[in-house]
């Protein structure tokens, strides 16, 4: 064998050697998926066992003779207007910061970026405490009594609901603008658009999906508050009971029947809005690729 | 007629300095430079989008430099056409005229007129979704042009399309300029679109603008840009 010959057998060794390590590789992908895979079905699992186990503990004649209750139908009908009033007002307050923050430069614009998020980030129940304390102020005392009652009254489980959720609300519409392109704004404006008129016929239209979105998570965030409301609202029946104060009172009785029942309410309607927002999400954003 | 008088613009780091050049009434002039050296800034400044240091801009004869952008009567068409998501291609057309109070039927008469002269009728009635890179970008002029602008300024507009389409984008462009007698502003890294297009053609270098002639553009040596260059632009 010459030179070149040993040469040429050493390079096609190595290569060989290259490639079982290749193939070796490759074959290890096998793991890492199933890793993956196992902690996603894991975590899955426990989602799907949790929901059920609830549905098997009752029965649906038990449900219903929760629900005739009159305390649990007032507090399913006061959830539904305080949430939906509260979804109403963070949209309403979201969409204008959102888009500030999102269009916007300014001196300190990260520490205000910070300051929306602090009801994200506060314990519950200081969110609470905080809304009654300030509410102990003279200005506010003034104001409830002369217009009208907010603490332990049906205001302040909106206030309570609003302050937490218009923080998820306003998250979301400061993605959604910025998602948007200012390009469209801009020619508009050539088009003979002043700003607001490019806000309400340009931005606004296309933002359709994220108010949709920031109005739904404000909703089911809304739903879910109990700390704030409990504090700043207390757990009066027939008064400032919401769904989650009912469970939270009806455990405390130790009716667990009822308490599952409103629960089982909470998860029907926040699968419902999942569900809402999956769908139009899906829809719209395979417009917004275009 | 646009006349850029010792234009200073400052974005952050970036800075265009003494920046002067004219187009005539009527003239169809393409600007073309290297990527990031500022062409689509000054296009953006001329149309009010960016705001300026100092120097002057003048429409028309008209002091421009502080004025709204919806006062300056300047057409604009970006590169990706930033069409209106939510309206049909009828609404993008009479956009504009919508905005400043037209009677329905002028507003009617003017989009049928628009769109025969682009060829874009049968798509009337349709989303913009699904529409080709040709399709859109007629779109986009249509609702530029629809009040009638003495000035259109077209920020690489072709940058995304196929030969075939570019050349019927390029004559169309050339028949909607003679028909509407506008001064066009063009930018563009594109040799032949420049040289089909351009009454006059600009080139920005070391941020000054100066004008070449066809002889020097097609001047196979001449230090335009890489190819590279061409498709990040």
């Amino acid at each position: 064998m010459n030179h070149a010959e040993a040469s040429g057998a050493e390079t096609a060794r190595t290569s060989d050697a290259h490639h079982s390590r290749l193939a070796l590789a490759h074959y290890a992908d096998g793991p890492f998926w199933a890793c993956l895979a196992i902690i996603a079905c894991a975590y899955l699992a426990l989602i799907g066992c949790m929901l059920i186990s609830d549905l098997f503990y009752t029965t649906p004649g038990d449900l219903l003779d929760a629900l005739k209750s009159e305390d649990i139908q007032y507090s399913i009908k006061l959830s539904l207007i305080t949430v939906t009033i509260s979804a109403i007002l963070s949209v309403w307050t979201a969409v204008p910061i959102g888009y500030l923050m999102s269009r916007i430069s300014f001196r300190g614009k990260n520490f205000i970026d910070a300051a929306l998020d602090i009801p994200i980030v506060l314990p519950p129940l200081v969110i609470g405490l905080s809304l009654l304390i300030l509410f102990q102020a003279a200005p506010l005392k003034w104001f409830q009594t002369h217009f009208f009652q907010v603490t332990y009254a049906v205001p302040s489980v909106v206030l309570a609901q609003y302050t937490v959720a218009c923080a998820f609300a306003v998250r979301t519409m400061r993605n959604t603008f910025d998602s948007i392109h200012p390009r469209r704004e801009q020619v508009a404006l050539t088009l003979g658009c002043s700003r607001s008129q490019a806000f309400f016929k340009v931005v606004l239209p296309e933002a359709r999906r994220g108010i949709f979105t920031a109005f739904t998570l404000a909703w089911a965030r809304a739903m879910g508050e109990f700390g704030p409301i409990l504090i700043f609202a207390g757990s009066t029946r027939q008064k400032t009971e919401v769904l989650p104060t009912t469970v939270f009172l009806e455990l405390s009785i130790g009716d667990i029947e009822a308490a599952l029942a409103v629960s089982l309410i909470m998860v029907f309607a926040a699968v419902l809005l999942l569900l809402a927002i999956r769908n139009y999400g899906v829809s719209q954003a395979q417009q917004n690729v275009i | 007629m646009i006349q850029v008088e010792s234009l200073h613009i400052q974005l952050g780091k970036f800075e265009l300095q003494h920046v002067s050049f004219e187009v005539n009434p009527g003239e169809y002039a393409v600007l073309m430079g290297r990527t990031g050296c500022g062409k689509t800034t000054i296009l953006e400044a001329i149309c009010g989008l960016r705001p300026i240091v100092s120097g002057r801009i003048l429409l028309n004869g008209a002091d421009a430099t502080r004025m709204k952008p919806a006062m300056r009567g300047i057409g604009l068409v970006p590169q990706d056409g930033a069409l209106f998501s939510t309206l049909t291609v009828r609404e993008q057309l009479a956009f504009a005229l919508t905005i400043r109070g037209w009677k329905h039927d002028a507003i009617k008469k003017r989009v049928d007129e628009l769109a025969e002269l682009l060829g874009v009728t049968h798509l009337l009635d349709r989303g913009v979704h699904g529409l080709s890179g040709g399709e859109r970008q007629r779109t986009a002029l249509g609702r530029a042009l629809a009040f009638h602008p003495r000035i259109l300024c077209l920020d690489e507009p072709m940058s995304a399309l196929d030969d075939e389409t570019r050349d019927g984008l390029c004559s169309l462009l050339k028949d909607v300029q003679s028909a509407t007698g506008a001064c066009f502003l063009h930018i563009t890294h594109h040799r032949d679109e420049a040289h089909a297009l351009g009454d006059r053609i600009l080139r920005m270098e070391d941020g000054a603008i100066r004008e070449i002639d066809q002889n020097e553009l097609q001047r196979p040596n001449a230090p335009l840009y890489s190819q590279s260059e061409i498709m990040t632009g």
